[in-house]
């Protein structure tokens, strides 16, 4: 008996009828869903791989801590800058003893410079301006300088420990926030 | 005589096996002959056989796509050229910079040619972006491909950004540190900007840390960069260009009347 051939190209491949048994998942389905799913799995796996691939366990960055020598080699009332252009960090010996301020602009980082004739940190970037202690007073700049940690040695050296940051919040005096900042003299 | 003899030779050539196996098409001045021999050739057949008359409506567009992707054929040229003599070193980097403009012969011409092609892609890039925008060249069926200029126009920016840092001078530095100083206030990712204790970021592991390759911009991040500016990024910009001149062509071509 002659039959009419299925003409392949042209006829959709459909979906077998509702009230077939066994058929919540013809097998195509299960093998196109596994076979994506491994797909997805692989990539997703990759991404994740890839972003913890970027943070490596050991950077090879300057040690923050060091030694600022004696006490006695910093003047009452001056900015010393001995270590801003090293260390990027001021200190300043005031009556009531040392404390360390970041020369890092709050702004976008760039290092201010000191005035001293002018008595006031001064950004070249955008014109930050900062006083004494740290707090912005004018220009760009949010928030007033960071300062680090700074403290004494049984022998009686100065330490500076730059990964110990005092972050200042805006609108509050440097030394009402951090009093624990200012090492006694 | 001779012109006989030359007319021999070419005749041999040209019906020869080895030349009829590269080159299947003669050149006879047909129009059938004209689209088989460029839909037949793989490099030929990026462009239409033909071109509407429309195209070439220089004041219309003042060619300004055209010539930004001038600068970016000038910018691979030059850049591969260089790869030659710079190493993405943080002990290396100026010195191969100064090396490469003073004692390398024409160093000093490629080494320019790179510079001023970057700084005239992205005024190219935007004054074709303002010329779309002006021409209404951005509405049905047009809209994907704006998109996807955008986008091209972020990539061209950030090329032009990494490839600042490399020559590792001041200018360089500096740039690279207020930049990435603005990726710390991303939001959930930035360890200074909102939500950072949801995610739990911190100044080792966020958005800035990953740029940097640590917490500050040293020898990781030279190389970070020249990663990015070498591979990644015109990796990318090439793909997407091929989507943006693709949807040209199938939009009508370019300076189609709307």
């Amino acid at each position: 008996m002659a039959q009419e051939a299925p003409v392949r190209g042209r006829e959709v491949i459909a979906d077998p009828p509702e009230d077939t048994p066994n058929t919540i998942w013809t097998r195509r389905d299960f093998f196109t869903a596994a076979g994506w799913g491994a797909v997805l799995v692989y990539l997703g796996t990759v991404l994740l791989a890839f972003t913890r691939f970027m943070f490596p366990r050991v950077l090879f960055e300057p040690n923050p801590v060091f030694d600022a020598g004696a006490p006695e080699s910093y003047l009452v009332g001056i900015v010393d800058e001995r270590f801003k252009n090293e260390k990027r960090v001021w200190i300043v010996r005031t009556e009531e003893g040392f404390y360390a301020i970041q020369a890092i602009c709050t702004h976008l980082g760039c290092t201010p410079n000191w005035l001293k004739a002018e008595n006031k940190f001064k950004c070249p970037c955008h014109g930050s301006g900062f006083k004494r202690d740290g707090a912005n007073f004018e220009g760009p700049a949010p928030r007033p300088l960071d300062r680090v940690k700074i403290v004494r040695t049984p022998e009686g050296k100065l330490i500076v420990d730059k990964s110990a940051i005092y972050r200042m919040a805006p609108g509050v005096p440097p030394t009402v926030q951090y009093p624990q900042s200012i090492l006694k003299a | 005589m001779l012109k006989e003899r030359l007319k021999a030779l070419k005749r041999t050539i040209a019906e020869s096996p080895v030349w009829r196996s590269m080159f299947r098409h003669d050149y006879r001045d047909t129009q059938r002959n004209r689209v088989l021999m460029i839909m037949a050739n793989v490099w030929l057949h990026l462009h239409p056989p033909k071109v509407r008359r429309h195209a070439i409506r220089i004041r219309f567009t003042w060619c300004m796509g055209g010539i930004t992707f001038l600068f970016f054929l000038v910018l691979t040229v030059t850049g591969v050229v260089l790869m030659f003599y710079y190493r993405p070193v943080a002990e290396y980097a100026y010195a191969d910079m100064k090396y490469l403009q003073f004692d390398v012969p024409f160093g000093m011409l490629v080494r320019n040619m790179h510079r001023w092609a970057a700084h005239g892609m992205v005024l190219s890039v935007w004054l074709h972006m303002f010329r779309v925008f002006m021409t209404g060249s951005y509405k049905a069926p047009r809209e994907f491909n704006w998109v996807v200029g955008v986008i091209l126009l972020t990539l061209t920016l950030l090329l032009s950004f990494t490839g600042y840092l490399l020559p590792w001078d001041q200018l360089s530095i500096w740039a690279v540190t207020v930049g990435t100083n603005m990726a710390r206030a991303t939001p959930l990712l930035g360890h200074e900007g909102p939500f950072a204790e949801v995610v739990g970021v911190t100044p080792r592991y966020d958005a800035r840390a990953f740029l940097l390759g640590g917490t500050i911009v040293g020898p990781p991040t030279l190389l970070r960069f020249y990663v990015l500016h070498c591979i990644f990024l015109p990796i990318l910009a090439s793909v997407l260009m091929i989507v943006h001149f693709w949807r040209i062509r199938k939009d009508g071509g370019i300076s189609g009347p709307l």
